[in-house]
């Protein structure tokens, strides 16, 4: 884990969970797998906080533990999933336009909480919904449990793995822990539940609905002594498959730009097609013959066959490659080359940062070296027609930032270097890397400088806080128009400005991290891509 | 290596390359050498690109902020203990900012995590009074305890228990060591005299209005 990545999940534990789990979490990133005796020493904190800390790091599926020989349990943290945690906005987002409130509603209680149980998620959305509803309408379960079951089948959300049940009724000395084990095929099998009731509307008045005194009801919680019916059968967010629909909506949305919206809708159709008979890892799709794609496009688009022929030939000679042809069966089979159109996204967005960087006859010169892959300065100038000076300084500039990197061709043995040839070249996969490398840095800043930002205003929020919570109370008690007049004077002219100005620099900021979190997800798929073909 | 040492000593200035190759010129003024790191915030050539804008743009943002402030309420965010100040003050009473033990605030499902990461909250009990008390033995310290609980569980049931009942109840509670998830918030709040929500910070004072000079003021 580079120092960048550690620094980011320092960052973003710390403002998810607090000090305490970021100090654990930090200190297994860093070192790896240990017991935990081992971690509360070396990080000199109490073993009740070491503890405290290690479950709810353990129930947001941040940190795997192990148990070794002599019955020894290790704990080791998952870095690559503490970043995705700048992600969540996004998946929630997603299931919202896929599946509207309700399953934004899921989701977001799956992710904020690590892992439930599908009664307890059907529950908590089924009353945060009715929250939101007019006075009087409510919630019904079962509709709730329908968007989940839904949800499962197209598997955005899949089972956690399970204790294994033991048969022998009376087991000996318990295991320190427990092995978690789960079937491939029941990962999202959705149990046979039976969940009626209507979501509860939270009551601000002092009695609730059976009259009885706020005051002395008891303060348990609202579960009952009985188990549900799915008990320990919990549930968590598949953020591969949020991937899988994050990367099938960037080709799509490519293919648009570059060439129309009914191809884009071609290749869409081809997309969702192979949605489940290909794994997220394949470099490229099963091939999909001309009618079967024909038969699937969606029913709004009358185009005629020999119209689909045509735009299937136009995208597979494009030499973007994203489309390829496999045979001819069937009216042409075609498959979709994932892994190709990775690449040329990352390559578009190292083109892209080229240009913004270093203006756009850098990126002329970039562009051609990519295009012709080795090529000397003197046929740079050349090629690039730009003047000697400045193409000179130019490559150097992008080969001090690592976009390109030099190629040594030596003309005799002993390497001497006024007998060899230097070729400048871009290496995608390393570009990629060091650029993946800048961005988490960037996201650290951003988080840091906001941060900042937040805690030179601290005194000015909690006063706005402070006059807000008096206005809304004596709101409530009915008070005169001139009084609030008066409170809301409490904070002045200057003072909203400058609350203002934190505002906005704020909302300026989180929307930074959201857009470099984009590149980030475009940039790791296509390393991770990589590496698995080799 | 004879060859390699002797043009090292042998005529300083030349380079071991052409540097007409390379693309310096002869008489070409170099760029002055750098004598100190790059600075922290180079100045931008270029304006970045705007951040993008619209709808989808917004909603996410207005999500991760919610999220954000959702997250910190939480049972999960673990708050750092609260140091001790100085001196002991009469709100500390009534103003709880800090965990009021180890416990967990949620319940995780025991039966999926290590044995080992359990809490038992008794333990906490003891240690407390055992720093009060350090000179007694611990059996007489548990039947202080006892006696407290006892007398609690009195006030909070409003019935006239036997003592063969409270001692029953005792026995049951030093077996369920195991099960002590569930502590008692209300023992804990029972210990001031007044009801935590009656409280008044005393904020509000003096906020209203002191225009209404028509009622005396007392």
């Amino acid at each position: 884990m580079t120092q960048a990545e550690i620094k980011l999940c320092s960052l973003l534990l710390q403002e998810h969970f607090g000090e305490i789990v970021e100090k654990i979490g930090v200190h297994l990133i860093r070192t790896g797998s240990q017991p935990l005796r081992v971690i509360a020493h070396d990080t000199r904190t109490p073993l009740d906080q070491v503890k405290k800390a290690l479950c709810v790091l353990i129930q947001h599926n941040l940190v795997i533990y192990q148990v070794h020989k002599r019955g020894v349990v290790e704990y080791e943290a998952q870095c690559s999933r503490v970043l995705r945690m700048l992600r969540y906005p996004r998946y929630i987002y997603t299931a919202k336009t896929l599946y509207s409130d309700t399953g934004e509603l899921i989701v977001e209680e799956l992710l904020l909480n690590g892992k439930m149980t599908m009664s307890a998620v059907v529950k908590k959305v089924a009353d945060r919904l009715t929250e939101t509803m007019e006075d009087g309408k409510t919630m019904d379960y079962v509709e709730v449990s329908n968007t989940f079951v839904r949800l499962a089948d197209t598997h955005f959300v899949q089972r956690c793995p399970l204790v294994p049940a033991t048969e022998n009724s009376d087991p000996g000395p318990l295991p320190p822990a427990p092995n978690l084990v789960i079937n491939e095929k029941d990962m999202y099998l959705v149990p046979k539940l039976s969940l009626i009731g209507k979501g509860k509307r939270r009551r601000s008045s002092d009695e609730d609905a059976t009259g009885e005194p706020k005051a002395k009801r008891p303060k348990h919680t609202t579960d009952n002594k009985e188990p549900s019916p799915d008990d320990g059968i919990y549930w968590q967010a598949n953020l591969d498959r949020f991937h899988q629909h994050f990367r099938d909506q960037a080709i799509v949305s490519a293919v648009a730009n570059r060439m129309d919206q009914t191809s884009s809708e071609i290749v869409r159709t081809m997309l969702r097609m192979s949605e489940i008979t290909t794994s997220s890892n394949a470099p490229f799709t099963q091939p999909l013959s001309s009618n079967e794609i024909f038969r699937s496009l969606p029913v709004g688009y009358n185009i005629s066959k020999q119209v689909l022929d045509q735009y299937l030939t136009l995208l597979a000679d494009d030499p973007l490659e994203f489309v390829g042809k496999s045979g001819d069966s069937g009216g042409g089979m075609y498959v979709i080359n994932l892994h190709k159109a990775l690449g040329s996204l990352a390559t578009a967005t190292l083109e892209s940062v080229v240009q913004e960087r270093f203006g756009s006859r850098c990126a002329r010169i970039f562009r051609l070296v990519l295009q012709k892959k080795h090529l000397e300065q003197k046929q740079v100038e050349d090629f690039a027609m730009i003047p000697a000076k400045e193409a000179k300084d130019m490559l150097y500039k992008m080969l001090s930032e690592n976009f390109m990197s030099l190629q040594e061709i030596p003309k005799t043995p002993d390497h001497a270097p006024s007998r060899t040839f230097y070729l400048y070249t871009v290496n995608i996969l390393s570009a990629a890397r060091m650029l993946l490398h800048k961005c988490y840095k960037s996201v650290a800043n951003l988080i840091e400088r906001r941060q900042f930002e937040t805690k030179e205003n601290k005194r000015l929020l909690e006063k706005s806080q402070r006059v807000e919570a008096i206005i809304t109370s004596m709101q409530a008690t009915g008070a005169e128009e001139d009084q609030l007049q008066e409170i809301e004077e409490m904070i002045t002219a200057p003072e909203r400005q400058q609350l203002e100005t934190l505002k906005r620099n704020v909302s300026k900021l989180d929307a930074c991290e959201i857009q470099v979190d984009e590149t980030i997800f475009l940039l790791e798929s296509y390393t991770e891509s990589t590496m698995k073909r080799q | 290596m004879a060859s390699r040492s002797g043009g090292r000593g042998r005529g300083r200035g030349q380079l071991t390359f052409n540097m007409e190759a390379v693309g310096i010129g002869k008489g070409d003024a170099l760029p002055p050498p750098t004598l100190q790191p790059s600075p922290l915030f180079p100045p931008l050539e270029f304006r970045p690109v705007p951040l993008p804008s619209g709808e989808e743009g917004e909603y996410v943002l207005a999500l991760k902020q919610e999220l954000r402030g959702a997250m910190r309420q939480l049972p999960y965010f673990i708050r750092p203990a609260v140091p001790k100040r100085d001196v002991e003050r009469y709100s500390d009473k009534y103003q709880m900012s800090g965990p009021v033990d180890s416990a967990i605030d949620w319940n995780p499902d025991w039966r999926r995590l290590p044995r080992e990461l359990k809490i038992r909250v008794r333990k906490i009990q003891k240690e407390r009074t055992t720093i009060l008390l350090p000179k007694r033995p611990l059996k007489t310290t548990e039947d202080k305890e006892e006696t407290i609980q006892k007398l609690e569980t009195l006030e909070k049931k409003e019935e006239e228990v036997t003592s063969e009942e409270d001692e029953e109840k005792e026995e049951e509670e030093e077996k369920e060591e195991e099960e002590e998830e569930e502590y008692d918030e209300e023992e804990h709040e029972e210990e001031t005299d007044y009801i935590m929500s009656y409280f008044d910070n005393g904020e509000d004072f003096g906020a209203d209005s002191d225009d209404n000079m028509d009622e005396a003021i007392y």
